[in-house]
């Protein structure tokens, strides 16, 4: 079945917003493409497009850098990039994690964490992780602007983004690396049946004071709770200068109870699962991390084996 | 068009092409490199699998000018070429050894996916190989062999030699027979050569799409095509006016429309049929069709479909929605379960299951007279059943049967899947209407949407036992979904009821089964044939009975085992060929080996659990149809044989069976037959591939084709030596008289210069077989097995693995103990997914499982250790001894798992596949018993 008229491989955001632009709307980014040319087959209404305009040949968009702490992704580096860094398997291990279990291998080598935020899952792997490591993406807006924006900003509803890909472009993200006393970690619920999407996923970031024993700040991310991904701060404020311990996990796990209230979602689980799952990520994800941090040692689990 | 500059296999391309293209596209369709196969077009299946840039990608999601400049490899640049000709890679020789090949559709991906792992690390455990392959789909071997065929690989590339192949052990392997040989087109499957239907292009070739129904049900008040008649490029749009003959086809009831005229009565119902330019042309021109419906009542499953108030499918037809009552009546029921001191009545639910082979259906329709190839209207088709496609064919295009030919393709797997028609009679019409040769390729959600999937049942079953464990009665009430259209319900729910007692002796049986017409997607033949449904609920019944009596499970089952001297629930007396004791004996011997045996312990946050199933599963079609396999067999004079059957070889290596029985007949060495199989002009009709049947029955036409073509030699040579015949040895490729010899070519030369014909077409009946209810044989063998699964389950999560299935078969001989064991390891596999992973949903007669990606099935991440022994005792009828394994392996897997998660953590599932959100929530609840599957989280 015939998708697309044209294809253009710009080498600037410029290029590829002045493509768009050109296009009035009848054409789309394409990254990785392992959802759009599915959505366009089996969910597209409307005419065909004129035009795919792909972003993997913009140097600033398939870039991984660091500079003062800092971590900068390109929306167009694929999973597999993200999972074969070394900086950011140390340093913000959730991402690799996360990454590391979307698709299999060839969807790895293709997909980009720029497609798996701007398809908008409220529980997408890349972005829980993201959102726990509070990181900002920029956006080149259709009209020419650039800006700067949490993460969670970008997020309208469930497969709704704030960017229209046949407008705008999300070119790059960052968030702060870890330091010494902090660490990540993410897990996921899946269920052999059906879509491929996590019954429930869970990052968490922590960081410990200087005697390790005691948090200082953490953040967590736990989806899908509601149409879009949201951190569930009143767990993370529990936690606030409590001591790393079991009593504190305890405490979380029963905030976390009252607080985050999950959904049933049709062939995927029910609330009441997805209630226990709550609990059940927290006590794997919550103590990994703060050894993590206490250690200082991250190596990734369970990649690959999503 | 543009310009797009690829390498590939190191050759540079400059092609034009229009830059809609996707790479997959770019190299079946422009370049012919049709060893990449597309398999779903949804990045699913990995079958697509190729390399840029060194890097495995799935080309069926890649568009092509993102690949510009860049460097490909596909599988046919696997083998390296030289001078001295071919070298297969590493990866290929050892597919090839290790038996990790079967249909081969998947191959090309699983091997290129293979390739790319080595690459980068050429050691690889277990845990890497399942990461690299986790979304690389194989149907038919069940990975474990594609496993040991990596590291086998990777041994090579290190260096280190080729590793051992499990070829299991037999008894008595023969000159030929026993002896694992290779299917004669290996090469042609591991190289990307096997041609499949959509390999095959002909000079101009016109691509044709059907128009489906938009209702479950509903009357079809008119249709407009003038519109896609005008569209350009359109040659033709056809609808029901536009059949020649009858508008009905089917296998056992001519119930189901060629396009659909008055009313459609389920979603995949063909209504019109377009042939274009182009494939594009015609997916823009089937849009322009309008149908103006009136939609009616919904029949969603088969309770309602049986109650007053539900809206009959085929208006005016005695029974209405009851397709068939199917009773089992045997012994005395009162006395049964008086004498029964125990008594346990459950209902189990099973799922519509989607075959989900990995080659979506293709046909190829050329008109009479097209060229000197095409003489007829000739068909290419991968089909379960040519001679059947042949028959349906000629009657809606009202020919007779000699005036169609029906040319068989390699089959990217079946399963049961490719028996009814798909495109074939579409394809006819579009081609004689056109002139011109039309090809039909269903997209994968073509595929899931439109084909006859396995019955959803639901089973009450109530099972007697006396307190030392002697069954006493068994009395069940079947209800199976047959879906919009009979295929082939009737057999199937009849094998579901037949087995229900399980393989035991049970005095006393009264079994009703109702196969109802619904407005679901047809049901039909599926691996297992009904069966795989009635054992996951017999089979469950019998611990539970076992539990009640504080008996083992292994020991009751062997207490009430089939043996010699038994009689089954239909009235057959067992009289030879029944191994499934020794079964039994076997799978408990290893399942006990560690010798602190427990049927389920627990390790921190995990529960394991022990589970043991036994089936059985008849050989042939049986219930008194008629059971017959043609073959011939032709010797030449340079020493070589032919053997020609239309009978279906999907993978399970039917031609290496056939050649064996030659070979072993005529004492050649078995590279000297070959096999043409399935062309309706050129080869007989050996039936039916399906109810396990071709091993047997095509098996013995072939064996004694073979001995009558050795029996014509022996009296030639038997005069030139004066020697007498029966004392002449076949072996060798040479006939031996006291010595003196010639080869089996000098023979045949001899044969022919007297005259003597080298040619020799064998009808093979199999035993008279009776019909349900009338008592004596109803099958002339059964197939027996026990599988003990070793499952975990997650206590925080509910999450249900199986690590572990130890498997004993009766298969009374195993002729190709490698291809033997590839049946029964993909057999397993295939039945976890129907236990823990598939279900196809249907939501009040709408398909939700309209993408693959709503449909998993096992991958190779889900494979358990598999330890499989083959029993051999032998059936006097069937070659050599053997009966049929394609289904025995596909049965009891699903209660064995059930039966360990009960014994891990005693709750019992009664509805599959297992939801593991249900499970946890009865043990975190206490409850020991869950009535949820997957499909009913909403």
């Amino acid at each position: 079945m015939q998708l697309w008229q044209d294809y253009h491989t710009p080498t600037s955001v410029e290029e590829a917003i002045q493509h768009l632009s050109s296009y009035a709307g009848n054409s789309r980014i394409i990254a990785g493409g392992t959802d759009l040319l599915i959505d366009l087959q089996f969910n597209h209404e409307g005419p065909m497009l004129d035009a795919l305009i792909d972003v993997t040949a913009i140097p600033e968009m398939t870039r991984l850098t660091e500079e003062n702490g800092w971590c900068t992704v390109g929306g167009a580096v694929t999973h597999t990039n993200i999972v074969k860094s070394a900086l950011i398997e140390s340093k913000a291990t959730c991402l690799v994690e996360s990454c590391g279990v979307v698709g299999g291998p060839q969807v790895r080598n293709v997909g980009t964490l720029g497609g798996n935020v701007a398809h908008a899952l409220p529980a997408g792997d890349g972005t829980t992780s993201l959102v726990a490591l509070d990181a900002e993406a920029e956006v080149a807006w259709g009209d020419g602007r650039r800006e700067w924006l949490p993460l969670v900003q970008l997020f309208k509803g469930p497969g709704v983004s704030a960017l229209d890909s046949s407008r705008d472009l999300l070119v790059v993200f960052r968030f702060k690396l870890c330091g010494d006393g902090e660490a990540t970690a993410f897990k996921r619920i899946m269920r052999p049946q059906g879509v491929a999407l996590p019954v429930l996923g869970c990052a968490v970031w922590v960081k410990l004071d200087e005697s390790k024993q005691n948090y200082t700040a953490a953040r967590i991310c736990i989806g899908p709770i509601a149409s879009v991904p949201a951190r569930a701060s009143e767990v993370e404020l529990a936690l606030y200068g409590q001591p790393a311990n079991d009593d504190t996990l305890e405490k979380a796990v029963k905030i976390a109870h009252e607080t985050l209230h999950p959904r049933t979602s049709k062939y995927r689980a029910t609330a009441e699962y997805r209630d226990h799952m709550i609990e059940t990520l927290l006590r794997q994800a919550l103590p990994l991390a703060v050894k993590r941090a206490q250690t200082g040692v991250a190596q990734a689990e369970g990649v690959g084996m999503g | 068009m543009s310009e797009l500059r690829l390498t590939i296999n190191g050759v540079h391309h400059t092609l034009d092409v229009p830059q809609s293209r996707t790479l997959a596209e770019v190299l079946r369709y422009d370049l012919g490199l049709t060893g990449t196969k597309i398999g779903c077009n949804e990045a699913e299946c990995g079958i697509c699998t190729v390399h840029v840039n060194g890097t495995p990608i799935n080309s069926c999601i890649y568009p092509a000018f993102r690949a510009q400049g860049k460097t490909i490899v596909t599988i046919e640049g696997l083998a390296a070429q030289d001078e001295s000709g071919e070298h297969l890679h590493p990866v290929q020789e050892a597919f090839i050894n290790h038996c990790a090949v079967q249909c081969g559709f998947c191959t090309p991906g699983l091997m290129m996916t293979a390739t790319a792992l080595l690459n980068e690390n050429p050691n690889p455990d277990d845990k890497d190989i399942k990461v690299a392959l986790k979304d690389t789909y194989c149907r038919c071997t069940g990975y474990t062999s594609v496993i040991a065929a990596i590291k086998s690989a990777g041994s090579v590339i290190r260096g280190e030699g080729a590793l051992p192949v499990n070829d299991p052990p037999i008894d008595e392997p023969m000159n030929v027979i026993g002896h694992s040989e290779k299917v004669q087109d290996i090469v042609e499957r591991v190289t990307g050569r096997a041609k499949y239907t959509d390999d095959y292009v002909f000079d101009g070739m016109l691509f044709a799409r059907t128009l489906r129904s938009r209702y479950p049900h509903a009357r079809i008040l008119s249709i407009d095509t003038s519109a896609a008649k005008a569209f350009p490029g359109v040659q033709a749009v056809l609808t029901a006016a536009d059949v020649p003959g009858e508008n009905l086809h089917g296998l056992v009831h001519f119930d189901w429309p060629v396009l659909c005229g008055d009313k459609v009565r389920y979603m995949g119902d063909a209504v019109a049929i377009i042939a274009a330019d182009t494939q594009e042309i015609a997916d823009k021109a089937l849009a322009l069709i309008l149908v103006e419906y009136e939609p009616l009542g919904v029949v969603a499953d088969p309770v309602y479909a049986r109650t007053p108030e539900a809206p009959v499918l085929h208006e005016g037809r005695e029974g209405g929605n009851l397709l068939k009552h199917i009773k089992v009546r045997h012994g005395d029921m009162e006395k049964g379960f008086a004498e029964s001191d125990v008594i346990i009545e459950r209902t189990y639910h099973t799922p519509t299951t989607e075959h989900a082979f990995l080659e979506p259906e293709c046909a190829i329709g050329i008109p009479a007279g097209y060229d000197a190839e095409h003489e007829k209207l000739t068909i290419y088709v991968g089909s379960q059943i040519p001679y059947q496609d042949r028959n349906q064919i000629a009657r809606a295009m009202n020919l007779p049967d000699e005036a169609v030919r029906v040319r068989g393709t390699l089959i990217g797997g079946g399963f049961g899947g490719k028996e009814d028609i798909a495109g074939q009679i579409h394809v006819s019409m579009l081609a004689e209407v056109t002139q011109r040769p039309v090809k039909m390729l269903y997209t994968r959600q073509e595929s899931l949407l439109f084909h006859p999937k396995r019955h959803a049942t639901v089973i009450r079953i109530k099972t007697g036992a006396k307190n030392d464990g002697t069954l006493m009665a068994v009395e069940a009430e079947l209800y199976g979904d047959g879906g919009a259209y009979a295929s082939l319900s009737d057999k199937v729910m009849t094998r579901a009821t037949t087995h229900a007692t399980g393989p035991y002796n049970v005095p006393n049986a009264k079994i009703d089964c109702y196969a109802m017409y619904t407005n679901n997607p047809p049901s039909g033949a599926f691996r297992g044939f009904g069966v795989t449904q009635s054992a996951f609920a017999v089979e469950q019944n019998m611990d539970l009975i076992a539990e009640a009596i504080g008996m083992d499970a292994v020991e009751f089952r062997l207490k009430n085992a089939q043996k010699v001297g038994v009689t089954t629930g239909t009235g057959q007396l067992l009289r030879e060929s029944v191994g499934l004791i020794e079964t039994i004996e076997k799978v408990d011997a290893d399942m006990r080996a560690n010798g602190h045996f427990q049927w389920g312990w627990r390790e921190g946050d995990m529960a394991y659990g022990w589970g043991i199933a036994c089936a059985y599963k008849n050989t042939g079609l049986g219930g008194g149809a008629p059971d017959k396999s043609d073959a011939e067999v032709e010797a030449f004079e340079d020493g070589s044989v032919e053997v020609r059957s239309s009978s279906a070889d999907m993978g399970q290596g039917l031609v290496a069976v056939l050649a064996q029985c030659a070979a072993e007949e005529l004492g050649l060495p078995y590279n000297h037959v070959r096999v043409l199989l399935s062309d309706t002009d050129l080869t007989p009709n050996g039936g039916p591939t399906t109810a396990s049947r071709q091993t047997f029955m095509s098996g013995n036409a072939v064996r004694l084709a073979a001995a009558n073509l050795r029996d014509a030699l022996k009296t030639v040579v038997s005069e030139e030596f004066d020697y007498p015949p029966d004392r002449l040895r076949f072996e060798e490729g040479l006939v031996r008289a006291n010595g003196s010899s010639m080869s089996f070519g000098e023979a045949v030369k001899l044969a022919k210069k007297q005259g003597i014909s080298t040619r020799i077409l064998h009808e093979y009946w199999g035993p008279k077989t009776q019909p349900l209810g009338t008592g004596g044989d109803m099958h002339f063998a059964f197939s027996y097995a026990t599988q003990a699964a070793l499952c975990s389950v997650d206590l925080n999560t509910g999450v249900v693995s199986v690590e572990k299935i130890i498997s004993a078969t009766d298969i009374g001989r195993a002729i190709n103990p490698l291809l033997l064991q590839g049946q029964i390891e993909g057999g397993i596999i295939m039945a976890m997914g129907n236990c823990l992973t598939e279900s196809y949903i249907v939501e009040n007669g709408v398909p939700w499982s309209t993408l693959l990606s709503r449909y998993k099935m096992p991958s190779i991440k889900h494979t358990p250790q598999i330890i499989s022994h083959l029993v051999e005792h032998r059936s006097s009828e069937g070659p050599y001894g053997a009966k049929g394994v394609g289904e025995i392996p596909s049965i009891n897997t699903s209660p064995a798992i059930a039966n360990a998660i009960y014994n891990a953590v005693g709750v019992r599932v009664f509805n599959i596949p297992v939801d593991q959100d249900a499970l946890l929530r009865a043990m975190r609840k206490g409850e020991t018993e869950v009535y949820a599957a997957w499909h009913d989280v909403k």
